[in-house]
């Protein structure tokens, strides 16, 4: 059973030299009650990925192929009417800035409220006692009467609680979280980690979270799509991925990120730069700044593939040699 | 041991959120300050890297902006090499900001968009007057680009021209161009990508080590600075509540602040899955709670750390502010950590 099947999609932006791809074949899959960590650079599609989904592309980018599939039902080609009304009650979505994602001029109460009433049949007594009700389970303290409070009046991890009790109050199937941590401090982003952990469990709601923090996935996430320049290079159990990474990109990635503990003398560095999505490189998107880059790199570009659990889309199929 | 390059003592910034004059006089409020920095006291040894860390609001960045004059302190002294430098505004005296310069976060903030990468670089150069003919300036401009890593040819280039990680070479560049000895980095790698980040911070290690720089470098990344420092300190709300040599802190954190940062950083060898999390946050800098100020989340408060600021006091290689450890309510044992 899954909730979500995204199918070869292609997102394309017109440009002055032509289309330019931000996304492209990008394929996934997540279960109910799954946590899908999407990481990668800036610029490698991870976002773009989350708002094709939520049918939230900025004209003039379109999808251009491919299929994106809801419980069995395609939403990719949906009337903007019809967007509107999965957004919130099927699949819902949280920023990176708790504060520009909240109403500065509405308590908390009457965006729940609001929430509520516009996706379930509710009377407004009944969404209220619903909506303290989210509070209490986003960890608010004394939410009988924090819901009559403004945004403004609450801390950012606080807000981050609210918006997430925003996402999860119609009870949607799906949420789109995008960056959720970035703009708090570690403390308070282990506390968001650990609630979005505990709600996916308790209400089976199938998460995607856009990051780009490495450290943010393997402690919250149960697979992971590694993207770079618009592709997907490498998707798997979080564990296996981070410990014995099989594309050169990730297995680069991994060993150029600081760690606690004994410190190296020099760290792994991967040379270069990602290409931009006009100026991507014939074949293997990677094969420039690859250490194991061979003839084959430069003319045809690898495609996913592996088991169920893993893929990777390299043409080195054994893995990075030792 | 040598004396050391740059020694601060005392350092405080407060600033003024009073409301005016009238308006205290007709609504009865009082006057209010910020502390950023209250009282923060270190010393840097030459060709090594004090590392500030802690979360938004700590007042890291305002010592950064304290010892480069471009905030002046309400009190205490920077002594860099024997010179006193806590009344001085930036670029006073010349002689001696030539040798203290500042790496910045932003590296599309920090670079002129107008001007040609070769203009930037030489920038400091001219207004100390380190070299006044420009053929020499340029030629000098040229040896710079190729020491980060770019080319002699990109500085006929301007910055939109250059990635990010491309342009906090260029500012290196800029920050080195006038041969200093002293360099403040505040959050230079945190607008970069991870494999981007690699490359910068081995860039700034074998600076180090050619040049036998000194870095102040602030961050909030406890991973980073691992790598970076020989010395850390950690700040919470104006106050430097922990100071130790790198290798210390990590194995063996003191101050339960040390080690509610240590605990939380996310991992990613999944070590700290489905702990459970301390609670609460930093509170509002306006209104910090009295005595200890990590009191309200402390496991270990007691009457006496809601009443009384804890001295900053030496306990085996580490100097640490807090009244459990001095009483010896804690268990500083080194920590068993899985690596």
């Amino acid at each position: 059973m899954t909730v979500l099947t995204v199918e070869n999609l292609t997102v394309a932006f017109p440009g002055r030299n032509g289309v330019v791809n931000a996304i492209e074949d990008v394929s996934l899959s997540i279960s109910p009650g799954e946590i899908l960590g999407m990481v990668g650079e800036s610029g490698a599609g991870k976002s773009m990925t989350g708002a094709a989904i939520i049918g939230l592309i900025e004209p003039p980018g379109r999808i251009t192929k491919g299929k994106i599939s809801l419980e069995g039902n395609r939403i990719d080609n949906l009337s903007p009417e019809a967007m509107r009304r999965i957004r919130g009650r099927k699949i819902g979505a949280i920023f990176q800035d708790p504060l520009t994602s909240l109403n500065p001029v509405l308590t908390v109460g009457d965006q729940l409220i609001e929430t509520i009433q516009t996706h379930l049949k509710l009377t407004k007594p009944e969404a209220r006692a619903r909506a303290i009700d989210w509070l209490r389970r986003v960890g608010i303290p004394a939410p009988e009467a924090r819901i009559d409070t403004y945004p403004h009046q609450y801390s950012g991890g606080m807000r981050q609680r609210v918006v997430i009790a925003l996402a999860l109050c119609a009870e949607p199937q799906l949420v789109i979280a995008d960056e959720p941590t970035t703009a708090l401090d570690v403390s308070v982003q282990a506390q968001i980690i650990a609630l979005l952990r505990k709600l996916a469990r308790e209400t089976g709601v199938a998460v995607v979270l856009v990051t780009h923090d490495m450290g943010v996935i393997a402690e919250t996430a149960d697979r992971v799509a590694v993207m770079y320049a618009g592709r997907i290079v490498e998707v798997g159990a979080v564990a296996e991925v981070l410990t014995s990474p099989k594309h050169p990109y990730t297995a680069g990635l991994m060993a150029s990120i600081p760690r606690i503990g004994p410190r190296p003398d020099v760290l792994a560095q991967i040379e270069g730069a990602m290409p931009r999505p006009n100026a991507r490189p014939e074949g293997c998107a990677f094969g420039p700044r690859c250490p194991h880059r061979m003839e084959i790199c430069g003319q045809k570009r690898p495609e996913l593939s592996g088991t169920a659990t893993k893929s990777v889309a390299c043409h080195l199929t054994q893995g990075v040699p030792a | 041991m040598t004396a050391p390059l740059l020694t601060v003592t005392g350092l405080k910034k407060s600033f003024d959120l009073s409301q005016p004059f009238l308006n205290r006089m007709l609504s009865g409020g009082g006057r209010k300050f910020v502390h950023a920095v209250d009282g923060v006291e270190f010393a840097i040894e030459r060709g090594t890297t004090l590392s500030l860390v802690g979360e938004s609001g700590c007042g890291k960045s305002t010592v950064a902006k304290l010892l480069m004059g471009l905030t002046r302190p309400s009190a205490g002294s920077i002594d860099f090499d024997g010179n006193q430098l806590s009344g001085t505004t930036a670029g006073q005296p010349p002689a001696v900001r030539r040798r203290m310069q500042m790496i910045f976060q932003d590296p599309y903030a920090s670079l002129n968009p107008r001007w040609r990468v070769a203009r930037i670089i030489a920038e400091p150069m001219k207004s100390f007057g380190t070299h006044t003919d420009p053929t020499e300036r340029r030629k000098e401009v040229d040896r710079l680009l190729e020491f980060v890593g770019l080319s002699a040819a990109d500085g006929e280039k301007f910055p939109h021209e250059f990635s990010g990680g491309q342009r906090q070479r260029i500012s290196i560049a800029r920050a080195i161009s006038t041969k200093p000895e002293f360099l403040v980095c505040d959050e230079p790698t945190s607008a970069l990508d991870v494999s981007v980040q690699a490359q910068i911070l081995n860039l700034m290690r074998e600076l180090q080590r050619e040049l036998g720089l000194t870095y102040l470098f602030i961050s909030h990344d406890l991973a980073v600075v691992n790598y970076i420092s020989d010395y850390i300190g950690v700040m919470y709300l104006g106050r430097l509540v922990e100071l130790a040599p790198a290798d210390q802190i990590f194995a063996a954190p003191q101050h339960p602040y040390t080690r509610l940062l240590l605990e939380t950083v996310p991992d990613i060898t999944m070590a700290h899955r489905d702990m459970d999390r301390p609670a609460g946050e930093v509170p509002n800098p306006i209104t910090p709670p009295k005595g200890c100020h990590f009191n309200p989340r402390c496991p270990l408060a007691n009457d006496r750390c809601r009443i009384e600021t804890p001295a900053f006091l030496q306990h085996g290689a580490a100097q640490v502010r807090c009244h459990a450890i001095e009483e010896g309510r804690i268990d500083t044992a080194p920590l068993e950590r899985a690596v």
